[in-house]
């Protein structure tokens, strides 16, 4: 039997505590509690696995990673093992304090969340009065710190035209990488699909202000589109079991952060078997891994190993199996189901916040 | 290739940039270069021009060296060195 090859990158979501309620939040619906997250042995074996299945870097996130106390341990022992480590923040609990214990700790990257340009999106996506000017003081003292900063917005129909303000921001900031990442429909963001996916010409006039603003140069741009305008399904993860792995504050091992949708398959746990053995060899990694699973159209499809079916999650979602190819492409026989939602999407429902 | 003006000459001094480094994969057996949230793989020569990147070293001087480590001719080497630096360089992977 050959092994599948290693995971290239570990998402540590060390908890699902956070200061922000956005209502595209990419933890599941059923949030853990602060009672069921991993302690810091647990995390540090953890991190010790992940490097020697042959995980190159670790992202801290959340949640917010700040509120767990031992961050700036765990990010030590990502650099002792030559993890390259991330730090996903929304920035809001950042001070030059911590930031200068994380700097010593080794940390090499921050990826900073924006939900907007002004004050008021940002209030009304994030729930948290005063958030925008922490951010800022955040964003000049990683600045100030030299650790590489990446500023991530996510994009929705309310703040999508304000994505040249974004970039200015950026730049005004001196971040060296944006990320304009539109919202993503599982979990929250599904429950507020209505309320947040952009008109087809709103997704246009967003891809045309960032290919404007990279035609200007010195500022690199990654770009996530929603899929629901599209007509063939992004290579979601690289592929299910073959470049990524997840590890949930309790520490349940994922495929991807909204795995748990899945029925029928058990969700295995670092604290029961290790990351390897869930790696190579658990029925979870194994169902979707490969072409072998793939129903008609992708079976026969020239795609197949380029978009690997699409998402299995959206696939569960939409048409209530996981094992049916992504509803996004044309050629799933539940596309409308995917050209209903974008019509229907031009009502204007009240948002939903995440809580526990 | 178009003709711009080299930023990297034999005189420069080059390290990785904050956030960059150059690391052994010794579980896929490759050399790769991390960086803010990718890593590239790299291969042939590669490999060994960065890691003589250290600071301190001048293109002219990792040129020398691997000329002598390679017994390759030192024109052959030095369009190879500077090719590559050249790129990362402009990539801001490195930086003077």
């Amino acid at each position: 039997m050959t092994l599948p090859s290693p995971p290239m990158s570990l998402l540590a979501e060390l908890t699902h505590r956070c200061p922000l309620s956005c209502p595209y939040c990419s933890n599941p619906l059923e949030l853990e509690r602060k009672a069921a997250e991993l302690d810091t042995a647990t995390w540090t074996s953890v991190l010790e696995q992940a490097a020697e299945l042959g995980v190159l870097q670790v992202h801290f996130s959340g949640g917010e990673p700040m509120v767990r106390p031992d961050l700036v341990d765990l990010v030590s022992v990502a650099r002792r093992l030559n993890l390259y480590s991330n730090l996903i923040t929304s920035g809001v609990l950042l001070d030059e304090a911590k930031l200068e214990a994380l700097d010593k700790a080794g940390l090499d990257h921050i990826q900073l969340s924006f939900q907007d340009v002004t004050e008021a999106g940002a209030e009304r996506i994030g729930g948290l009065k005063g958030a925008q000017v922490r951010k800022i003081a955040a964003a000049r003292l990683i600045r100030a710190s030299g650790i590489p900063m990446t500023l991530n917005f996510v994009v929705h129909r309310e703040n999508v035209a304000r994505i040249p303000e974004m970039f200015a921001l950026a730049r005004e900031l001196g971040a060296g990488r944006v990320e304009i990442a539109h919202t993503q429909y599982y979990g929250w963001g599904l429950k507020n699909r209505d309320a947040l996916l952009p008109s087809r010409d709103q997704l246009e006039e967003s891809t045309r202000a960032v290919e404007a603003e990279r035609a200007k140069g010195g500022l690199s741009v990654d770009y996530v589109t929603p899929d629901y305008h599209a007509d063939r399904p992004k290579p979601c993860m690289g592929g299910w079991g073959q470049r990524f792995v997840n590890v949930t504050p309790s520490g349940r091992v994922l495929p991807c952060h909204a795995a748990e949708i899945i029925p029928d398959v058990a969700f295995p746990n670092v604290q029961d078997v290790t990351l390897s053995e869930i790696w190579n060899i658990s029925p979870l990694f194994n169902m979707f891994r490969g072409t072998d699973w793939m129903p008609e159209p992708c079976r026969s499809c020239e795609r197949k190993e380029r978009d690997w079916g699409g998402c299995r999650c959206q696939a569960m979602a939409l048409t209530g199996n996981a094992a049916n190819t992504d509803p996004v492409c044309s050629l799933s026989p539940y596309h409308d189901r995917v050209e209903q939602a974008v019509t229907e999407a031009s009502e204007r429902p009240e948002l939903l916040y995440r809580h526990f | 290739m178009t003709e711009t003006p080299r930023i990297v000459t034999e005189e420069t001094v080059l390290s990785f940039a904050r956030g960059h480094r150059l690391q052994h994969d010794r579980v896929r057996d490759l050399w790769i270069v991390q960086a803010p949230e990718k890593a590239f793989v790299i291969e042939g020569a590669a490999p060994h021009i960065l890691r003589l990147l250290d600071g301190k070293r001048s293109v002219g001087d990792i040129i020398q060296q691997l000329a002598i480590e390679f017994s390759a001719p030192r024109e052959v080497i030095a369009k190879d060195v500077l090719a590559l630096l050249s790129e990362l360089t402009e990539k801001n992977v490195l930086h003077t």
